[in-house]
């Protein structure tokens, strides 16, 4: 069957079970009462001073009684840096556990040891946000037998409040932690800010454990996991590699061409007509777009002007723009630097939110909702605004969804920044590879050649040419760039379905296919 | 045209290509080695590129080594076309070796 965007969805898939098509970004959440029931929590009971705390990781996982065919979940907040993830996954290996789904809110290139295990069988499905490098190239050349579900953030904490995901053990590294398994990212050697992505999994996992190298006298301080949704605990030497996790503060690019691209998308914000008081405002931590927040930042010391929060990802180019009171707020469902950890520790406005109040389509509304102005970066995008970030133009999966699909919808001004090429591949497709945020949630897109409207928001274009700036055509911008680098040739797939993309709301804009060697 | 010495051009910087070439005995025919991010998408244009240039100076015997970094069309045509005339001894503003 086709999807509303012309995608060829499966309606069936062996090991996974029926498939819905995306049919819109708003289409199935207008019902306003979802028919996926949510999942119970656990009911549990522990007696009084009982000890959660054990003597080594395996001594945990056995405790937590693992079987075959289960799901694990774990967090993605120490990036390159994670240790725990493939350790955890050796250690069931070892115990002869196999058929595991792993449940990671994204993969890294920390992650790569992961194949040696998909292909003995110890894992045999992925849920993950993101997967990258070799571990991305395994799957996209055909090593799972089933496809890997990429989400959202927004949708990862749906599916497992609606039990799509249903996590038997969850699998939380935590930088801080008490014996009771109270527990923080924000302070200790391994610090790395919000644990925003991990509060849905203890919620609903049926157990749970905390692994620290931080163990702290009762309480920890601040409790970002509290230790009522908490199992057991352990003291590991290291949870990564701190400098890898975070480190220093968040740079803005020197790169001349991202630096113009920014300064094109701060234009187009000034002059969309959302750049007023208490305006709301997302930026990711890439190069151009980042960089959007140094000018925006100019724009609001020159005109006056503050904002109500800023949302995501955060960076300590955020933090400083709170401490300068351009901004009241700070909602951090994941910080990206070293430098975010003490602010978000030490100022009350600086709050730490779980990936369901950020993103989670089915609540009463998420922080997205209230989106004014968000930028995101793109790894391809085509004439109708389709926008791929998780696989590369040779076909392999190599991005995150992340909360692209999430912000995009959301934001009153969802704005795409990219070049027009990056080394001889042109970034502006007749179709992209794979469809990650559909095209009626972006409204404009930036190029150092040039800027784009999506023809929905006439309005907006008609603002932005009377502010004189240079508006062309996407179908116009996408020959011209094609004359520039030459057409690439097409890339080959096979009929094997390696990935499946779920939209925020569960169901399926687009899959991944494996590619021909 | 026949190749007297080695010689290169471009740089390994990204959007460029480097190119070296060297002579080799009559009958050996166009030897290239090419390596390039892009070699999936664009593998072909870019030794159809290289041969246009080759084919300018009418070399049948040469080796080159083509270190491509995503570099365009004109890019690669002008590296290639520098490095046979450094090669040939015909470019001028050229250091002797």
């Amino acid at each position: 069957m086709k999807n509303v965007l012309g995608r060829d969805i499966p309606e069936y898939i062996e090991g996974i079970g029926k498939l819905e098509p995306f049919q819109g970004a708003w289409t199935k959440l207008k019902k306003g009462w979802m028919d996926e029931p949510a999942v119970a929590i656990a009911t549990k009971a522990k007696l009084p001073h009982e000890n959660k705390l054990c003597e080594s990781l395996e001594e945990a996982i056995i405790k937590a009684n693992p079987v075959n065919g289960m799901t694990i979940s774990f967090h993605h907040h120490l990036r390159e840096g994670d240790d725990v993830i493939v350790k955890c996954i050796s250690i069931l290996s070892n115990l002869g556990i196999n058929s595991i789904t792993l449940a990671s809110s994204s993969l890294t290139t920390a992650h790569d040891g992961l194949v040696p295990y998909i292909q003995d069988g110890t894992i045999t499905r992925i849920y993950s946000s993101g997967i990258r490098e070799k571990l991305g190239k395994a799957i996209s050349k055909g090593i799972l037998d089933i496809p890997v579900i990429i989400q959202s953030h927004g949708g990862r904490a749906r599916a497992i409040r609606t039990g799509k995901i249903k996590i038997d053990l969850a699998i939380i590294s935590a930088s801080a932690a008490d014996c009771e398994g109270n527990a923080t990212g924000a302070v200790g050697k391994s610090a790395f800010g919000s644990i925003g992505y991990s509060m849905v999994d203890v919620e609903h996992a049926m157990q749970s454990i905390i692994v620290t190298d931080n163990l702290v006298d009762y309480p920890c301080i601040p409790i970002s996991i509290a230790q009522n949704f908490v199992d057991y605990v352990v003291k590991v030497d290291s949870i990564g590699d701190p400098s890898k996790i975070a480190s220093g503060t968040t740079r803005i690019t020197k790169s001349p061409m991202d630096l113009r691209i920014a300064q094109l998308a701060a234009n187009v914000i000034e002059h969309s007509g959302y750049f007023q008081n208490n305006f709301s405002f997302q930026v990711g931590a890439g190069g151009a777009t980042l960089a959007v927040a140094k000018f925006i930042r100019d724009k609001m010391k020159k005109k006056n002007i503050t904002g109500s929060f800023m949302l995501g990802g955060i960076t300590s180019y955020c933090v400083d723009m709170l401490n300068e009171n351009l901004f009241k707020a700070l909602f951090d469902v994941q910080s990206f630097d070293a430098a975010v950890s003490s602010s978000l520790l030490n100022n009350k406005n600086h709050i730490e939110v779980p990936s369901t109040l950020y993103a989670n389509p089915f609540n009463c509304g998420c922080l997205t909702n209230k989106l004014d102005i968000v930028v995101l970066g793109v790894l391809e995008i085509d004439v109708d605004f389709n926008v791929n970030v998780i696989t590369s133009s040779e076909g392999y999966i190599t991005g995150a969804s992340g909360g692209h699909s999430d912000t995009a919808s959301g934001a009153k001004l969802a704005v795409a920044v990219c070049p027009s090429f990056r080394g001889r591949i042109p970034i502006i497709k007749k179709r992209v590879n794979t469809i990650v945020t559909p095209g009626e949630s972006i409204d404009v897109l930036v190029t150092e050649r040039g800027i784009c409207v999506n023809p929905n928001n006439k309005d907006l274009e008609l603002r932005l040419r009377k502010a004189g700036l240079n508006i062309r055509d996407i179908h116009d911008l996408e020959i011209e760039v094609d004359g520039i680098t030459g057409i690439p040739e097409k890339i080959q797939f096979t009929d094997k379905i390696v990935g499946i993309v779920e939209y925020r709301d569960g169901t399926i804009i687009d899959v991944i296919r494996q590619v021909k060697e | 045209m026949v190749i007297k010495q080695q010689a290169q051009a471009g740089t390994f910087e990204s959007s460029d290509m480097l190119v070296l070439v060297e002579p080799v005995s009559e009958g050996t025919g166009r030897v290239i080695e090419l390596h390039s991010p892009v070699m999936v998408q664009f593998g072909k244009s870019i030794k159809e590129e290289i041969n246009n240039a080759l084919d300018e100076y009418e070399i049948k015997d040469v080796r080159l080594i083509c270190n491509d970094k995503g570099a365009l069309s004109a890019t690669i045509s002008a590296r290639v076309e520098t490095a046979i005339r450094r090669a040939l001894q015909i470019q001028d503003g050229v250091l002797p070796s």
